[in-house]
């Protein structure tokens, strides 16, 4: 083989190699899916989502989840963001950075075995709704704060500069000005932090424990779709295994709207 | 109008004033031994230079000789920049703006900017990028916003052009519009003193000859001071003349005396185009 022939072949392997990994990767995702669509989707009824025969717990519980976590972790991380961008040139903040980052990575069953002796040992006394959302907050917002403060980067200077020259307080100038230009990117970033914490579980068993019922209380055990899939699994009967699979279809549409729903934003604001 | 601001101590250090302050206080602004640094970099060098009232003040000197901080320290915008320092003063009718009972905010309201690239805001409407000044700065009470709108978009004579239009987004109009929406939004606030940093550099000749028509129509009522490259500009638009080099202040004069008459050899060798 002369020179130019091999050369030629070592750009061709190049290219397969990599065309054979990304098939590799992709078969197990593909798989699954089939997989989860095949035995799930014949499980699907009115009853089935609605009923606490069905899943309606589990989904009403995930719902709950979503809404007490947003509702702490919105705020908090928002503002955490604000201060990374906006006030973060400093030697502290980059240390908070770093934390950031590490909390993004952080084991989950950490995290809930923390929450647990903390909050439903500690100060509850019961699993209960209000620690699983707790626990769900430590994960969901280090990838506010740090959306949050990425998109606010992107705001120009120009454009503080503009209303700071003007005679506008700095908070005045961050909530009226700053975060309205970045506004999808703030809202790319709460869905992408949904759509990460509504499939946790290990947390979930720790802190929410499941339930059979409809929500119960703030303070009580809540069923949830993670901890159903989970439970249905360990169960023997064919029967109880077949809604966990109709669970498992339902918290992927689930999670899989959000992203699709991240991808519509995020497009509008590049139109922008 | 009132704007309750936090209490601050006044220091004796603030009160001081020498008998050379005094005596220049008739200006409109002034700075005295103005110094600036960006980190170690020391880019104004004691500048000295007098802003008269109702008249149009052009800095000209090629790039990176520190026109534009001189003026973003007129206004303490200066300091916004991280590591950023300075030195001296700046007087406003007499007053040190950099006396440390003054809120820099509050100079920021009564010395406008305008930036060489416009800068609207971006998710407001022409309307609300004028108005958005006394929305965000809480001096609308009693105000007519309607009123203040149209005034300050006809004074910048943009009123015509837009007038049907307002509520179309601030960056949907041309570049030349934005730029005299954002000389409306910066006299919407009434400032005494109007800062331009190379209003017209990203703009074209068309676009040019109307900002600088404005610019000489403003003067009845406000003091302008603008940061130019253009000399034929400065010429054409100012009273008076700063010509600045490396940091320095090589020459003060009214404008004909710079253009006709240089006193020192590089302004005369800057504004013949033999450097810069």
């Amino acid at each position: 083989m002369d020179n130019y022939a091999y050369r030629k072949f070592k750009n061709r392997l190049f290219f397969l190699l990599s065309l054979i990994c990304i098939i590799i990767a992709i078969i197990p995702l593909l798989s699954i899916l089939i997989e989860v669509i095949v035995r799930g989707a014949s499980q699907i009824n009115l009853e089935f989502l609605f009923s606490v025969n069905g899943i309606g717990p589990a989904i009403q519980g995930t719902l709950i989840l979503i809404g007490l976590t947003s509702l702490i972790g919105i705020p908090i991380g928002i503002m955490s963001g604000i201060y990374l961008s906006e006030y973060g040139n400093n030697r502290y903040a980059s240390w908070m950075r770093t934390f950031n980052d590490l909390l993004t990575e952080f084991p989950s069953i950490v995290i809930g075995i923390t929450v647990s002796v903390v909050i439903v040992i500690g100060m509850v006394g019961s699993f209960s709704a209000i620690a699983g959302a707790v626990a769900l907050s430590f994960m969901f917002i280090p990838i506010v704060a740090r959306t949050t403060e990425e998109s606010l980067k992107l705001v120009p200077n120009s454009v503080r500069e503009a209303s700071m020259a003007l005679g506008v307080y700095r908070w005045k100038t961050i909530l009226r000005v700053v975060l309205p230009a970045g506004k999808s990117g703030l809202i790319t970033g709460a869905l992408l932090a949904v759509a990460r914490i509504a499939g946790e579980t290990a947390p979930l068993i720790m802190t929410v424990l499941g339930s059979r019922y409809f929500f119960q209380g703030f303070a009580e055990p809540m069923a949830s779709l993670p901890i159903m899939i989970w439970r249905s699994a360990l169960q023997p009967s064919a029967a109880v295994q077949a809604q966990g699979w109709g669970a498992a279809l339902v918290l992927i549409l689930i999670v899989l709207s959000l992203n699709i729903g991240v991808r519509l934003v995020s497009r509008g604001r590049i139109h922008n | 109008m009132k704007i309750p601001i936090w209490p601050r101590k006044s220091t004796d250090k603030a009160e001081e004033q020498t008998v050379e302050e005094a005596v220049l206080t008739s200006e409109k602004m002034q700075s005295i031994n103005l110094n600036a640094w960006f980190s170690d970099k020391h880019v104004l060098k004691n500048i000295t230079l007098p802003v008269k009232a109702n008249s149009v003040t052009a800095i000209i000197g090629p790039s990176g000789c520190g026109k534009s901080t001189l003026i973003r320290c007129f206004n303490r915008m200066h300091e916004l920049v991280p590591n950023s320092k300075m030195s001296g003063k700046v007087l406003l009718d007499g007053k040190n703006i950099y006396a440390s009972d003054v809120d820099p905010v509050l100079i920021r309201r009564r010395v406008g900017m305008v930036f060489q690239k416009p800068n609207p805001f971006p998710t407001m409407s022409i309307y609300n990028n004028v108005a958005a000044g006394l929305k965000l700065t809480g001096a609308k009470k009693g105000r007519n916003l309607d009123e203040v709108v149209e005034r300050s978009l006809k004074q910048a004579t943009l009123w015509d052009e837009v007038k049907g239009d307002l509520k179309k987004s601030g960056t949907s109009i041309s570049g030349g519009q934005q730029q005299r929406l954002c000389i409306a939004r910066a006299i919407s606030l009434k400032p005494e003193v109007i800062l331009m940093d190379e209003p017209c550099s990203a703009l074209d000749p068309i676009a040019t000859a109307k900002i600088e028509e404005l610019i000489v129509s403003l003067k009845r009522d406000y003091t302008v001071v603008i940061v130019t490259h253009n000399m034929q500009q400065a010429a054409r638009v100012s009273d008076f003349t700063a010509f600045l080099y490396l940091g320095e202040l090589m020459e003060y004069d009214g404008t004909d005396s710079i253009f006709e008459d240089p006193k020192n050899e590089l302004t005369e060798k800057y504004i013949t185009g033999k450097f810069g």
